[in-house]
């Protein structure tokens, strides 16, 4: 599977934020936008029928994943739950193939046997994509076990939401990862709902990352709308993790303005309360802002953006609809190595 | 009066042990909780403390000595003013340090189990003129574990009490010590996270060897074996898969009840993804797990309690392994096809020996590998025997011998002279106590009788 070419390093000076470069900024208006952009046309392409199944959007929490990548090194390694087209556009998977996933061809990173909630690329390290709510933060820790018992310097960044921060394996990670010191980031992506259950109703001590200090983990809440302050915390837990004193928290706090699923009627909160957020808070036009006043970009700049990604996706999307569905013979393979 | 003073059963499954040290001589005064003795089991050492106050009357066995069985008397203790020589009347109670043993075993657990495996006409799955050694289905599992730790530094061992404690049931005895703490991993009680854990290092290019104290406990990481472990090759479209091993003791102890003795064969063999087998002998056992290290599969691996003190030839070889969705034909015969795997073997060879003295010749295969499975060699076998009863310890429902005789029905049914009987557990969680328990087992008269009605002798 292909994938594409990452950014640009930084170089240039810094723009409305000290540390920030243009490029920098540009960068992650074009990322955020990217995973924006593919999510609309994942919906789009859902409602049409040519995505089955469940499919959990991204839209709204872009900024999460952005931020963090922008901390991350090559070879560090992500895990995540079923809402994770984000994650792997972040990461640099080419979004033909997860198109291609998502319709279940051939050409998707599963061969079209995995689907929305279950891919992997193991060129990118990335290992999924879990559709069971928790598992994967005990695999995350596991990924990180690895790493150190290989002393290769890698951390892996555990992604999981306020509703997985219920489940009891989260906790049993925690005493672990802490006892074993290992490089183990845990991202919980708080976007205030589980389903149609806010955290106010299924959650005591609603600040989730505390729950880290019964174990002896260090970690922070983060504006999860503001990537700047990711990625900042990001850097902070990273060089924690990486500097050999095991695991860290973050909660991010965030907000999807889609439903869980596609077949969401969203009767658990209001509508007033989704456009509040995507008026007031939402994180691509914080950045495009920042560019726009701080004179790294005309208007005419981001519009040649926003044509470049409406290309990607597209394409993406062509890909997918193009690429033949699975040979039957592939029902019969990969079950056993 | 005198009172005996018994050699204790310090776990479920002790029949015999060595009488390490006594800690008090003829003449000595002792009282309740006092420490007479060091008793070693297979397993381990333990202190066996006075329950009556008394002098020690004679010390009848003689500290050193090996395979004291339970409940033989090692001394007596006299009453307040009594004479050595005094005739001893009931026994002294007595009374472990292990938690839940205070009372005096009567050895019953085992004795559903017969006492020594019938002699096998083997054909060996080594070179003819092989050497081989005696050595116990414990020693077997630690050979190969510690030989696979040697080859490939990419395998671990993890799991509860396998390092420190040296393994519950001491299997991982001595490799704490070889390959240190590293790769000898001491875990809390936590299944589901361990596991998961485990699921990820095997992801993140390890090939770690999960020891499960019992697979009853596996029951709470089911998620992670069977969602994480057995599905992600397919999911990621072969790009990334779970070379590892989930092993430890399966099914029936003895003596622990409903929640603590159940076959899990027939679960895991349902799942595409995993390999599940659960060896018989000491060979099996050294065979397969070597196999199922260097498998790039999840592999379950079942082993049984009361088969780790059991011993078996094993080849003395450089690199001994045994391959999977092999069977072994342990026993040739032209009467009828007895099936089996693991402890069940024990039930079907020591029926087959007895059949024999009938004149019933009984073809006994062990199956070994669960999934792949050698169906080949079950229905070549029914073919030529017209018969066929499958053993296990498993419930009867979904059973492996369910799905074994709708293969021959399907395959073979041209050749049944009789139907096929599937010998499997009772339909009962298991019970305590030690009558009910020996009838909720598969026993070797179950096979007989079977056989009989098959055979319509």
């Amino acid at each position: 599977m292909a994938t594409r070419k990452a950014a640009a390093k930084p170089t240039s000076q810094t723009a409305s934020r000290p540390n920030v470069s243009a490029e920098d900024l540009l960068h992650y208006y074009r990322e955020m936008l990217l995973s924006r952009r593919f999510e609309e046309k994942s919906g789009q392409m859902y409602g049409m029928g040519l995505i089955g199944g469940f499919c959990h959007l991204y839209i709204g929490q872009e900024a999460v994943v952005v931020g963090l990548e922008a901390a991350a090194e090559e070879g560090d390694k992500r895990i995540t739950s079923y809402r994770d087209h984000g994650h792997m556009l972040a990461c640099g998977m080419d979004p033909k193939g997860i198109m291609a996933e998502l319709t279940g061809r051939e050409g998707g990173f599963s061969k079209g046997k995995g689907g929305s909630m279950h891919m992997f690329s193991k060129e990118r390290h990335f290992y999924g994509g879990h559709g069971i709510v928790g598992a994967q933060v005990p695999l995350g820790a596991g990924l990180a076990f690895a790493d150190k018992y290989l002393g290769n310097g890698r951390v892996t960044f555990t992604y999981f939401g306020d509703g997985a921060a219920n489940q009891g394996q989260v906790y049993e990670t925690y005493n672990m990862a802490e006892l074993w010191m290992l490089p183990v980031i845990f991202v919980i992506e708080n976007n205030q709902y589980a389903m149609g259950t806010s955290v106010k109703r299924s959650t005591m001590s609603p600040s989730l990352w505390q729950r880290g200090a019964a174990y002896g983990i260090e970690g922070e809440e983060v504006d999860g709308m503001d990537v700047l302050a990711v990625k900042a915390a990001g850097e902070r837990a990273v060089a924690h993790a990486r500097g050999g004193k095991g695991p860290y928290i973050l909660e991010v706090k965030t907000y999807r303005y889609r439903g869980h699923s596609m077949s969401d009627p969203a009767k658990y909160r209001t509508r007033e309360e989704v456009q509040k957020m995507r008026d007031e808070r939402d994180p691509i036009e914080q950045v495009r802002q920042m560019l726009l006043t701080g004179s790294h970009a005309t208007e005419d700049d981001l519009k040649a953006i926003d044509r470049e990604i409406k290309e990607i996706v597209n394409e993406a999307a062509e890909f997918s609809k193009e690429s033949p569905e699975p040979s039957l013979d592939e029902l019969w393979t990969d079950i056993y190595a | 009066m005198a009172i005996e003073i018994l050699m204790p059963a310090l776990s479920p499954t002790m029949e015999e042990g060595t009488l390490a040290k006594w800690l008090v001589k003829e003449g000595d005064t002792v009282k309740s909780g006092d420490i007479l003795a060091e008793i070693e089991t297979d397993k381990a050492t333990m202190e066996f403390e006075a329950v009556d106050e008394g002098v020690i009357g004679e010390i009848l066995v003689p500290e050193g000595t090996e395979g004291v069985k339970v409940n033989t008397a090692i001394a007596t203790l006299l009453a307040e003013g009594e004479e050595k020589g005094a005739a001893p009347a009931k026994p002294a109670e007595a009374k472990a340090e292990a938690p839940g043993q205070a009372t005096p075993a009567p050895a019953a657990p085992a004795t559903a189990a017969p006492k020594a495996e019938p002699k096998t006409d083997l054909t060996p799955d080594w070179p003819e003129g092989t050497e081989t050694k005696t050595m116990t289905v414990r020693e077997a599992l630690r050979e190969a574990m510690a030989e696979e730790m040697r080859r490939d530094e990419t395998v671990f061992l993890m799991g509860e009490e396998v390092g420190e404690y040296q393994g519950a049931y001491k299997v991982s005895q001595g490799l704490l010590d070889e390959f240190g703490a590293k790769r000898v991993i001491d875990t809390p009680i936590t299944e589901h996270g361990f596991t998961g854990i485990a699921v990820g290092a095997a992801f993140g290019g390890l090939r770690p060897i999960l020891e499960f104290m019992t697979f009853n406990f596996a029951l709470q990481a089911m998620d992670q074996i069977i969602n994480s472990a057995a599905k992600t090759l397919y999911m990621s479209g072969g790009q990334m898969g779970a070379p590892m091993v989930f092993r430890g003791p399966n099914g029936a102890a003895a003596r622990v009840g409903a929640q603590h003795s159940q076959d899990f064969a027939a679960w895991y063999m349902q799942v595409p993804g995993l390999k599940v087998v659960m060896p018989w002998s000491a060979a099996d056992a050294k065979g397969l797990l070597k196999t199922a290290i260097r498998d790039d599969n999840p592999v379950i691996f079942l082993e049984n309690e009361i088969m780790y003190g059991r011993s078996f030839d094993v080849p003395v070889m450089e690199d001994f392994t045994i391959p999977f969705g092999k069977a072994k034909v342990e026993r040739a015969g032209s009467d009828v096809t007895l099936v089996s795997f693991g402890i069940g073997m024990s039930y079907a060879m020591e029926a087959a020996g007895k059949l024999a003295e009938d004149g019933i010749e009984a073809e006994v295969i062990n199956l070994r590998s669960l999934r792949p499975m050698d169906t080949a060699t079950i229905l070549e076998s029914v073919k030529k025997t017209n018969r066929c009863v499958t053993v296990e310890e498993g419930w009867p429902q979904g059973s492996v011998g369910s799905y074994i005789s709708s293969v021959i029905m399907q395959e073979a049914f041209d050749y049944l002279d009789a139907p096929v009987i599937t010998l499997t557990g009772k339909d009962v969680p298991m019970p305590y106590a030690a009558n009910l328990e020996k009838l909720a087992l598969v026993t070797t008269d179950e096979v007989i009788e079977a056989v009989r009605k098959v055979t319509y002798r």
